[in-house]
């Protein structure tokens, strides 16, 4: 029976394996065919045109910059409201906050989209014009959608502090606020920095929410009211129709956003270790 | 001083205007789409079959329901067992349980669509399945492993060591405690981690689009497509024809997700409490 448990052992490692294989096998000869650097730097793709084109840079700057503003929002929102959770929330309010949090959470994918496409994008397009399929709109769902990510990982970073930091602080004659902006918070730097790294693995990864509200052209954008397409919505909007080159391309394009997954993984490890260690 | 005290009210306003967006946003968004949908909740959406014209959710309930079960019927198995592999059998410090860890956390950080992609190439296509339910169960048990997997260890780990020795000092051998003790005691933990692997079934939409596919009618056998009520929601909101019924699904969904997580917390509560 011993071996009834090591073999299931072996196989979640065995799935990680194929899932590598079965990605790389299928995308790295595209990108040979294609070129390495016309691939990843290219900025045109036209997979219908004669000869086609498969430069995937507009979607990589794509991905970048709607999870950069997502960083840019949700990260403040995030670590501010931690703190409230930490230090500022009294007991009871808090039962009912925290789970408020995990539901935040648990809320799929699909509806955050769905409520960007009926609440945000008419928002914007009123307030700043446009069609409002744009970098901002999914930067704003995004934000909001890495919110309980972050919160999850902060706040019990923060906690995590011994609390005579705090108490110091507070017996040297600081104010509340900056006993825990100046000692608490950057006692819990690494923490919170995993959290953030965390929070931008989802963002890069998000896919549905993100196909609902950023337009999906694959050009690169001229300001933040221009609409982009991300890695993950490449792969969802033509994979349907997809056949040969075409097909391996945007399997090669799922290589580019796993490597850039398990990056992030390798330094969320490096911050999730050091704070282990501190 | 004056300046601390000043610096310390902004921080102060900063801390409650970020905690006031937060929860805002959160009541806003479940208020907007219960009060948007729930008066579309008409008898034409629970229909038996579905149509063009009435856009019936209740065959995507039924694959959503389909989905679930074969998810779990593969997921559990393996999660559970090495789950019990970790804790129970393996050494401390051993090399194999370190890769184990680190595959269980790099499959927990893949995202969605990456798996879908992979479901594709390696059930739909490799395997021969075609788009069916049985491809949409086996890429989202991947998907889930790591959660389940990393829930039982810890409802294992916290099963206290008298319990086993207990058991092994009556003359049970290990499997046997395993199976009759540890197990049993470890119970709540692990369904807390199953339902809340559940939702994330439910609510998955990029790993299936491509695996189980997009027929919107009752399915005939697992081997058939079939869409979730999640991808049912997706369709329909980027069809753009049925607003008021995609209100009336998103309702639906987000009452079942959020219902389901709020059973795990319980769970988990009562778990920790003992």
């Amino acid at each position: 029976m011993k071996y009834v448990f090591l073999f299931a052992a072996v196989m979640t490692v065995a799935a990680v394996i194929i899932i590598c294989i079965f990605l790389f096998a299928n995308g790295i000869p595209a990108m040979a065919e294609i070129g390495f650097f016309d691939f990843l730097l290219g900025t045109e793709w036209k997979p219908s045109n004669i000869p086609p084109s498969f430069g995937i840079f507009p979607m990589i700057l794509g991905s970048f910059m709607v999870t950069l503003g997502a960083i840019i929002i949700g990260v403040p929102i995030g670590i501010l409201t931690s703190v409230f959770m930490a230090h500022y929330c009294p007991k009871k309010p808090y039962r009912i906050l925290k789970p408020g949090v995990e539901l935040l959470a648990g809320i799929p994918s699909v509806i955050y989209g769905f409520f960007g496409l009926v609440v945000l994008v008419p928002l914007i397009r009123t307030v700043f014009g446009g069609n409002g399929n744009s970098i901002l709109t999914a930067s704003i769902l995004l934000g909001i959608m890495i919110l309980p990510t972050i919160m999850g990982v902060s706040e019990s970073a923060i906690r995590a502090v011994p609390t005579h930091y705090y108490e110091g602080a507070l017996a040297l004659g600081a104010t509340k606020e900056r006993s825990i902006f100046a000692t608490v918070l950057p006692a819990a730097r690494s923490g919170i920095m995993a959290g953030v790294i965390l929070g931008i693995g989802r963002a890069i990864g998000e896919t549905m929410a993100v196909i609902m509200v950023v337009g999906n052209q694959a050009r690169i954008p001229d300001s933040i009211l221009d609409g982009v397409r991300t890695l993950t919505a490449n792969i969802v909007l033509e994979m349907g129709y997809a056949a040969d080159l075409h097909r391996e391309a945007l399997i090669a394009t799922g290589v580019v956003l796993f490597a850039f997954i398990l990056l992030i993984n390798f330094v969320f490890q490096i911050f999730k270790r050091k704070e282990e260690r501190e | 001083m004056i300046s601390q005290k000043v610096s310390s009210s902004i921080w102060k306003t900063l801390v409650y205007i970020a905690t006031i967006l937060t929860f805002g946003v959160l009541i806003f968004l479940v208020a907007y789409i219960l009060i948007n949908g729930i008066p579309y909740l008409k008898p034409s959406l629970f229909s038996l079959t579905y149509t063009s014209e009435n856009v019936s959710l209740v065959p995507a309930a039924v694959n959503t329901l389909i989905m679930t079960v074969l998810s779990l019927a593969i997921a559990i198995p393996f999660g559970l067992f090495t789950a019990v592999y970790l804790v129970e059998y393996a050494k401390r410090g051993n090399r194999f349980v370190e890769l184990i860890r680190l595959t269980a956390e790099t499959l927990s950080g893949i995202p969605s669509i990456v798996y879908g992609l992979f479901g594709l190439l390696f059930f739909v296509t490799y395997l021969g399945w075609g788009y069916s339910l049985i491809a949409g169960a086996a890429t989202l048990s991947i998907m889930i492993l790591p959660l389940i997997m990393r829930t039982t260890e810890e409802a294992l780990k916290s099963v206290p060591d008298t319990y086993r020795e207990a058991s092994f000092g009556l003359g049970a051998g290990r499997l046997r405690t395993i199976f009759r003790i540890v197990l049993p005691a470890a119970v709540p933990g692990i369904l807390a981690g199953v339902i809340l692997a559940v939702g994330r079934i439910v609510g998955e939409t990029a790993a299936l689009i491509y695996t189980a596919g997009t027929v919107a009618q009752m399915p005939e056998s697992i081997m058939s497509s079939g869409r979730t009520l999640a991808l049912h929601m997706y369709t329909l909101s980027s069809e753009g024809l049925h607003t008021n019924e995609a209100y009336a699904t998103a309702v639906v969904l987000l009452l079942l997700v959020l219902g389901i997580n709020t059973v795990s917390a319980m769970i988990a509560k009562r778990v920790t409490k003992i």
